[in-house]
C-alpha cells in the first residue's frame, strides 16, 4: 500500500515554470506577442493545460491556420502530449535544468511522424485510461479496473484533470494494494527511457528469487547487465539505487500507474 | 509457431505486401534477448466483434516496429476505407499507444512465443 502520504502529496504538488513562445514564422502581426509565462503540473499533460496559452498566440497567428492542431517543441524536438509534462523535462532538461522550461508553439507543420494527434481532451482521457488499464494487467492481472465501476474510473480522470489529490487518491489506493499473499504486485509497470526518448518496457517482478524485496539496483543488474553505474532519474530526482520497487511503485508512479525513469 | 505459415511483412511497402504475400521460411528467434534489428516477433491478429477476419492470422513482424505500423497494416489489409477505425488491444483489455514498439509488448504480454492483438472496428475494451 501506498502509505507514505507526504511522498505521494510532494510528488503530486511538483510543478514546473514554462515560457511558451510562438515560433517566429508563425507571427502574421506587426506586434510581438508575449512570452506566456505559467506553472504547470508536473504530473499532469500538455492538453490539460494548454488552453488559455492557445488563446493567447491565436490573435497573433494567420487566420488560416486557427483551426489547426498546435503542438509544441523544446529546442527543436517535437514534445509527445501523451507523456506527462514532468517526465518530458527530465527526459530533454533532466541533466542540464534550466527554469523556466522554454518551450516554442506551433500551429503548422505538424510532424505526423513523430506527434500523435490530439484533437480533444477525450483522446487524452482514453489515452490515460487504456494505460492505467496496462498497467493494472501488470500489477494485478487487470482485476482491479475490471471490477472497478465507470464512475470510478472517471474520478480518477477527474482528479488528475482537475489538479485535486484526495479525489485521486480515494481511487488510485485501491490500484496500490497488493493482492492475495503477496506482499507486492505481480510485476512493476515500469517504463524506461534512454535520452533519444526510445522506451523499454519489460517484465520486471517487485522479488528476488529468495522472497527478498528487489532494489532499484538489482533492477538495473537485471536488465542492463552491462551498464551497473547507471542511474535513473524521475520527478527530477535521480533514485537511490537501494530503493525497493515495490515502494518506488506504490509512491513515485506516475497518475497512469507507470514508473517513468530516465536513464541518466 | 507451426500450426500456420509464416508471413513476411517488410516495412516498406505496405499495399505491395498485402497484394503479394511473401511467405518467409527463415524463422527467426523469439526476440526475448536478441539485440539486433532483424529480430522478428510472432503476432496474432484476432477479430472481434464486427470486423471482418484475416486469411492469415499469424504474421512476423520487425520486432521495432509501431503498433501504428500494424494499425495501418491491418487496415489496408482488410481494405478498409481511410475514414473508418480500427482498435488494437492487447489481452482483450487495453489500447496500446500508436507509438509503442512490438517488442515492449511481447516481452510484457507475449504468451507461446506470440503477442496476440485483438482487432475491430469500434471500441471493445474501452
Amino acid at each position: 500500500m501506498a502509505n507514505d502520504r507526504e511522498v505521494l502529496r510532494e510528488i503530486w504538488d511538483g510543478k514546473l515554470p514554462i515560457c511558451f513562445q510562438l515560433a517566429q514564422e508563425e507571427i502574421m502581426e506587426i506586434q510581438q506577442p508575449d512570452p506566456f509565462y505559467v506553472m504547470v503540473p508536473r504530473l499532469s499533460y500538455f492538453p490539460l493545460v494548454t488552453d488559455k496559452m492557445k488563446r493567447h498566440f491565436l490573435r497573433f497567428i494567420s487566420q488560416e491556420n486557427s483551426d489547426s492542431e498546435m503542438w509544441l517543441d523544446y529546442n527543436g524536438q517535437p514534445l509527445k502530449w501523451h507523456y506527462p509534462i514532468g517526465f518530458l523535462y527530465d527526459l530533454y532538461c533532466g541533466n542540464d535544468s534550466q527554469l523556466p522550461w522554454n518551450l516554442t508553439v506551433h500551429f503548422t507543420k505538424f510532424p505526423e511522424d513523430i506527434l500523435l494527434h490530439c484533437p480533444n481532451k477525450d483522446v487524452v482521457e482514453a489515452h490515460y485510461m487504456s494505460t492505467v488499464k496496462e498497467a493494472d494487467v501488470l500489477k494485478h492481472r487487470g482485476q482491479v479496473m475490471s471490477t472497478m465501476q465507470k464512475k470510478d474510473h472517471n474520478q480518477l480522470w477527474l482528479g488528475l484533470q482537475n489538479d485535486k489529490f484526495d479525489q485521486f487518491w480515494a481511487i488510485n489506493r485501491r490500484l496500490m494494494e497488493s493482492h492475495g499473499d503477496n506482499e507486492g504486485f505481480k510485476h512493476i509497470p515500469v517504463k524506461m527511457y534512454s535520452d533519444d526518448g526510445i522506451c523499454h518496457q519489460r517484465l520486471v517482478i517487485p522479488k528476488n528469487s529468495d522472497g527478498t524485496r528487489k532494489t532499484l539496483q538489482q533492477m538495473i543488474l537485471e536488465l542492463y547487465p552491462d551498464k551497473p553505474d547507471l542511474n535513473l532519474r524521475t520527478h527530477g530526482i535521480v533514485i537511490p539505487p537501494e530503493t525497493p520497487l515495490q515502494w518506488l511503485s506504490e509512491h513515485l508512479s506516475y497518475p497512469d500507474n507507470f514508473l517513468h525513469l530516465c536513464l541518466c | 509457431m507451426s500450426d500456420d505459415k509464416q508471413e513476411d511483412v517488410q516495412h516498406t511497402d505496405l499495399s505491395s505486401a498485402t497484394e503479394s504475400l511473401k511467405i518467409d521460411g527463415d524463422h527467426k528467434e523469439n526476440g526475448d534477448s536478441g539485440k539486433s534489428d532483424k529480430v522478428k516477433i510472432d503476432i496474432l491478429l484476432k477479430a472481434t466483434g464486427n470486423a471482418p477476419i484475416m486469411k492469415k492470422k499469424k504474421w512476423a513482424v520487425d520486432a521495432e516496429k509501431q503498433i501504428g505500423w500494424i494499425m495501418e497494416f491491418v487496415k489496408k489489409y482488410l481494405k478498409l476505407e481511410p475514414d473508418e477505425k480500427l482498435f488494437l488491444y492487447v489481452n482483450q483489455t487495453f489500447a496500446p499507444s500508436p507509438d509503442q514498439i512490438v517488442r515492449n509488448l511481447y516481452e510484457c504480454f507475449g504468451t507461446d512465443g506470440k503477442l496476440v492483438l485483438h482487432y475491430c472496428k469500434s471500441q471493445a475494451w474501452g
